[in-house]
C-alpha cells in the first residue's frame, strides 16, 4: 500500500490525520479514495493540489502511476495550466 | 550522465552559443514590442484611476465625457459581468476571478492608489486625457492600511467585509485583512531545539518592489461585429490573456485570438491582465481598434509589484555546526486582494538544508497596494533572505567557514525536503563546491569592504506545452512555440530541434506563434518554457522520424527494421544499404507532396519532472562611511543548470537575477506617505541598478542532470534572484559588523546605523 503524507493545510479537513496507508495504482484514484474517505478535501483536490510521487512533483497528472510501495505527498501547487482556461 | 544529456545524439548544437534568432532585430530596432502595433482607425485608450488608497466609490457619471468630440467609448464596472469565486493559476501563484474582475475595474470600492474606475477610447490621447478629467467620480474616502503586520492588527481598516482567514479551526466568525493562514510542519519542534548548543531568532523587513521590466505593459484590441476579438499585448502567456479575456467579457475561446509581442522584461509581472481587457470591451463599444499602453508611472501604482514582508526566524545548531530545528513566521502583503506569495515563501524557507525538525508558518494579508503578481521565484528570495542572514550568523558564532557550515547541513539526494518530500539529484553541494574553488573567494579584502555568501533554492515547473515543427520544401524547418520568449526560448528550442532532426541550426527558424496556431500553452513562469519546449520538441520531431521512416519504407518497398534516422537521413540498413541510399529531411521535402504530403510533427505534452535548481552566490561590496553607500565590487555566481541548453542565455539568466536581486538589497521599495499615495512612482526615485553601478558577474554552469528530461535540463530562470538578497546583507556585516535586518540596506539606513555603532567619521 502507498504511503500518503498530506502536506500543510489540508489535515484540517482530514480532522487533522496527516498519513494514510491506501491502495491506489494512480493520482485519480488516490484523489477518489481520499475524497470518499473526507469529503470535504474533494473540492481542494481539484484546486491547486501537487502531488509527488517517490520525490518527482507533479503539479497536474491525474494518470500518473502509483506503486504499492510509492511515498505519496500532497502539497500546495506551484503553479498549474489546466483550471486556468 | 553523457547520454542523459544528449538524449544519445552525437551532439553538435545544444550546449554552443548560437547566434540568437532574436538578435539582429532587437539591435536595429525592427523587433515589435506591444506599443509598437497599429491598425487602421484605432483609437487611444486611457485609464481613470483612484486618487485614494481606499475608498468606496458612490457614483459615476460618464456623461460630460461621452459627450466630448472625439470620445468613442467609456467604460466602467458597469461593463464587466460580476464574477464568481474561482481560484486560477496566475504565473506561479493563485488568484480568484472575483477578484481578477475588480482589479482591472474597480467595483464596490478603489483599493489602492491608482486602482483603475473608469476608461476611455478617444480620437487622440489629448482627448482620452481631457475626457478621463470629466468623469465625475463619488468617492467616500476610507481609512487605509499599507504594511501588512499594521493590517493584521485588530482594528485595522478593514478591505474586504467577505474575507474570512481560511486555515484557521475554527472558522473565524469575522472578517479580516489575513486571507490565509499557511503552515507546514516536519518532526518535533520543541525536541529539537532542546539539542541545540547555539539558538539564534532574529526578525527581517523586506520592502515591496516592483519587477522593473523596461516594457510598460501595452495591449491592442479589435471586436469584429461578428463577435471574433483580436489582441497584440506584452505578455507572457498569451493563452491566458486569452482565457481571461474570454472570461472577463463573456467571449468565446475561440473566437479570441491573441498574438504575443516581443517582451521588454516580465520576471512573472506579465503573467496576468490589467489593459486587455479594457481595450477589448473598449472596442467592443466603439466599434474600432483600441490601443492602450501603460505610462511607468502607471507602472508602478496598478500593475504587478511584489510583497513587502516580516520574517521571524529562529534556528538551532549544535556547537558542531549541525542544524537540529527551525522556524520561521513569515507575513507577506498581497496588495488589494489575497494571493501573496507566502505559500512557496513557507515551502522555500528552509528547502536548502536538511533539517529534521521544522515549522513554518505563513500569512497572505491584504493591503491598499496594487495586487501583486509573480516576480521571480515568487516569495522565496523573501523567507530565504531571513534564513541565509541567520545561517551566517550561526557560523560566525560557531566560528565555522560559512560555506563549510552550508555544505554540511546541504540538502542532497534523498534528503526530505522541509516541505514534504525526498530530493532527486540536486547539485547545491556542487555550487557550494564551485564558489569554494574560484579565485573570488581567496581575494584579499580592503577595510569597509566585506564578502557574503548565501545559496537559494527554487522548485521549478513543467506544465503544459504543444509546439510544432514543419519541413518546408527546401529542407529548412520551421519552429512555432506557444509561450513568449523572455530568455532565450528560441533559441535553445532551435539547438534541440537542429539536433533531434540532424539539420543546421541556421535552417531552423523559430517563431512564437498566436493563440490560433498552436493548442493550449500555459505561460512562461515557473523556470519552465525551455525544459517543458524542449520536450515537446522532442516529441515532435520523433513524429517527423517516424513518419519519414515509413515513407522510406513504402519507397524502398522494405521493413521497418530495415531502416533508421540518425544524423539527419533515413538510413537503409544491412542488404537494402547496397540497393538504396540514405535519404536526408531536404531530400524528403523535395518529394513531400509525391510521398504522403506535408512532412511535420506536433509536441503536445503536460510536461512533467522538473528538477529543482540550487545556486549560491558570492559577492564583495565595499561601503563608504561617510554616505552610507554600498557599492558592489565582485560578484559570482553558481547554479545548477542540470543542461545549459544555451551557455550564453543561461549565464543570462544567473546574470540578471543577480543584478535584480542586488537592487532588492541595495535601493528598491515602494515609498508611501501617510496618505498611503505612493511617493516614488519612477525610474528617477525607485532606484534599480544600471549597468554602471555593478561589475560583471562572474558564473559558473553547474550542471546536475535532471534525469526527468532528455537532455537533463532544470529551470534556470528563478533561482538566481533567491540568494543576492542574504549573500549581500551578509557581505553588509562582514564590511561593517551589523546585521542588517531590514531591506534596502539603502545610504541613509546604513548611514544611521554606522552613526548609531560610532562607526561613521563623517
Amino acid at each position: 500500500m502507498a504511503r500518503v503524507v498530506l502536506v500543510g493545510n489540508l489535515a484540517q479537513l482530514t480532522g487533522g490525520v496527516t498519513e494514510f496507508e491506501l491502495s491506489v495504482t494512480s493520482v485519480k484514484q488516490l484523489f477518489e479514495q481520499l475524497t470518499e474517505l473526507y469529503p470535504a478535501i474533494g473540492r481542494h483536490l481539484d484546486d491547486g493540489i501537487a502531488v509527488a510521487i517517490d520525490g518527482q512533483i507533479y503539479q497536474d497528472s491525474l494518470l500518473e502511476p502509483i506503486r504499492p510501495d510509492s511515498e505519496v505527498f500532497l502539497l500546495p501547487q506551484i503553479a498549474g495550466g489546466s483550471t486556468s482556461r | 550522465m553523457a547520454e542523459t544529456t544528449t538524449n544519445g545524439h552525437a551532439q553538435s548544437v545544444v550546449g554552443t552559443r548560437t547566434v540568437r534568432p532574436d538578435g539582429v532585430d532587437k539591435v536595429t530596432g525592427r523587433a515589435r514590442f506591444g506599443a509598437d502595433f497599429n491598425l487602421p482607425g484605432q483609437l487611444i485608450g486611457r485609464v481613470l484611476r483612484s486618487p485614494h488608497p481606499h475608498a468606496r466609490i458612490v457614483s459615476i457619471d460618464t456623461s460630460k465625457a461621452e459627450a466630448l468630440p472625439g470620445v468613442k467609448a467609456v467604460i466602467t464596472r458597469a461593463d464587466f459581468a460580476d464574477q464568481p469565486s474561482e481560484f486560477i493559476p496566475a504565473g506561479e501563484m493563485m488568484m480568484n476571478y472575483k477578484d481578477v474582475v475588480r482589479n482591472v475595474m474597480a467595483r464596490e470600492k478603489a483599493l489602492y492608489e491608482g486602482h483603475a474606475v473608469a476608461a476611455v477610447a478617444a480620437t487622440s490621447a489629448a482627448v482620452a486625457r481631457r475626457a478621463c478629467k470629466l468623469i465625475d467620480v463619488q468617492y467616500e474616502v476610507l481609512p487605509h492600511v499599507i504594511d501588512a503586520v499594521e493590517a493584521m492588527q485588530p482594528g485595522a481598516p478593514l478591505l474586504h467585509d467577505d474575507l474570512f482567514t481560511v486555515g484557521v479551526e475554527p472558522r473565524p466568525d469575522k472578517p479580516s485583512n489575513v486571507a490565509k493562514k499557511i503552515e507546514i510542519k516536519q518532526g518535533d519542534i520543541e525536541a529539537g531545539f532542546q539539542k541545540a548548543d547555539l539558538v539564534i531568532e532574529r526578525e527581517f523587513k523586506t520592502a515591496p518592489v516592483h519587477q522593473g521590466y523596461i516594457e510598460p505593459h501595452a495591449a491592442l484590441a479589435t471586436v469584429s461585429e461578428d463577435g471574433t476579438a483580436e489582441v497584440w499585448c506584452s505578455t507572457q502567456g498569451h493563452f491566458i490573456v486569452r482565457a481571461h479575456c474570454a472570461r472577463l467579457l463573456g467571449l468565446d475561446i475561440g473566437k479570441v485570438r491573441v498574438t504575443a509581442s516581443e517582451i521588454g522584461g516580465g520576471f512573472g509581472g506579465k503573467t496576468v491582465v490589467y489593459l486587455e481587457p479594457l481595450a477589448l470591451a473598449l472596442s467592443k463599444k466603439a466599434k474600432r481598434p483600441v490601443k492602450m499602453v501603460m505610462s511607468r508611472e502607471e507602472v508602478f501604482k496598478a500593475s504587478g509589484p511584489t510583497s513587502g514582508a516580516t520574517v521571524r526566524v529562529k534556528m538551532g545548531a549544535t556547537k558542531d555546526g549541525k542544524f537540529v530545528a527551525a522556524t520561521a513566521e513569515l507575513k507577506y502583503q498581497a496588495g488589494a486582494f489575497q494571493g501573496s506569495p507566502v505559500q512557496p515563501g513557507v515551502m522555500c524557507a528552509f528547502a536548502p538544508y536538511d533539517i529534521e525538525h521544522v515549522y513554518v508558518v505563513g500569512y497572505d494579508v491584504v493591503s491598499n497596494r496594487p495586487k501583486v503578481a509573480a516576480y521571480r521565484a515568487p516569495g522565496a528570495p523573501i523567507s530565504e533572505y531571513a534564513v541565509e542572514s541567520v545561517v551566517d550568523e550561526i557560523a560566525k558564532k560557531l566560528d565555522i567557514d560559512p560555506i563549510d557550515l552550508r555544505m554540511q547541513n546541504a540538502a542532497r539526494e534523498g534528503t526530505k525536503a522541509a516541505y514534504g518530500p525526498k530530493f532527486g539529484p540536486i547539485g547545491l553541494e556542487e555550487t557550494l563546491n564551485a564558489v569554494k574553488k574560484t579565485e573570488h573567494w581567496n581575494a584579499p579584502l580592503r577595510k569597509w569592504q566585506g564578502r557574503g555568501v548565501a545559496s537559494g533554492f527554487w522548485f521549478n515547473i513543467g506544465g503544459e506545452t504543444c509546439v510544432s515543427l514543419t519541413v518546408n520544401e527546401d529542407g529548412t524547418v520551421s519552429l512555432v512555440a506557444g509561450t513568449p520568449d523572455i530568455g532565450g526560448l528560441r533559441a535553445s528550442l532551435a539547438a534541440v530541434a537542429a539536433d533531434e532532426l540532424g539539420v543546421p541550426f541556421d535552417k531552423v527558424r523559430p517563431i512564437i506563434g498566436d493563440t490560433g496556431s498552436l493548442g493550449f500553452n500555459f505561460l512562461t513562469g515557473g523556470s519552465r518554457s525551455a525544459f517543458s519546449g524542449s520536450m515537446a520538441i522532442v516529441e515532435a520531431a520523433k513524429q517527423i522520424k517516424a513518419d519519414l521512416c515509413a515513407r522510406a519504407c513504402k519507397m524502398w518497398e522494405a521493413k521497418p527494421e530495415q531502416v533508421e534516422f540518425s544524423d539527419g537521413a533515413v538510413r537503409p540498413l544491412g542488404a537494402l544499404a547496397e540497393k538504396a541510399k540514405p535519404m536526408t529531411i531536404a531530400d524528403f521535402a523535395r518529394v513531400a507532396g509525391k510521398t504522403g504530403g506535408p512532412i511535420g510533427g506536433v509536441g503536445r505534452i503536460n510536461a512533467q519532472g522538473a528538477g529543482p535548481s540550487f545556486g549560491t552566490h558570492l559577492v564583495d561590496l565595499e561601503v563608504d562611511p561617510e554616505t552610507g553607500r554600498a557599492t558592489i565590487l565582485r560578484y559570482t555566481v553558481a547554479q545548477d543548470a542540470g543542461r545549459a541548453l544555451h551557455p550564453a542565455y543561461v549565464e543570462g539568466q544567473y546574470q540578471g537575477g543577480a543584478v535584480q536581486g542586488i537592487g532588492w538589497a541595495l535601493n528598491e521599495e515602494y515609498i508611501y506617505g501617510a496618505d498611503g499615495k505612493l511617493q516614488n512612482a519612477g525610474f528617477l526615485d525607485y532606484r534599480m541598478p544600471v549597468a554602471s553601478d555593478v561589475p560583471m558577474i562572474d558564473t559558473v554552469l553547474v550542471e546536475v542532470a535532471n534525469p526527468k528530461h532528455p537532455y537533463g535540463v532544470r529551470g534556470v530562470g528563478e533561482t538566481p534572484i533567491v540568494p543576492p538578497l542574504g549573500a549581500i546583507a551578509n557581505a553588509m556585516e562582514n564590511a561593517t559588523g551589523i546585521r542588517f535586518t531590514e531591506l534596502p540596506m539603502s545610504p541613509p539606513k546604513v548611514l544611521k546605523a554606522l552613526k548609531e555603532k560610532g562607526l561613521n567619521k563623517a
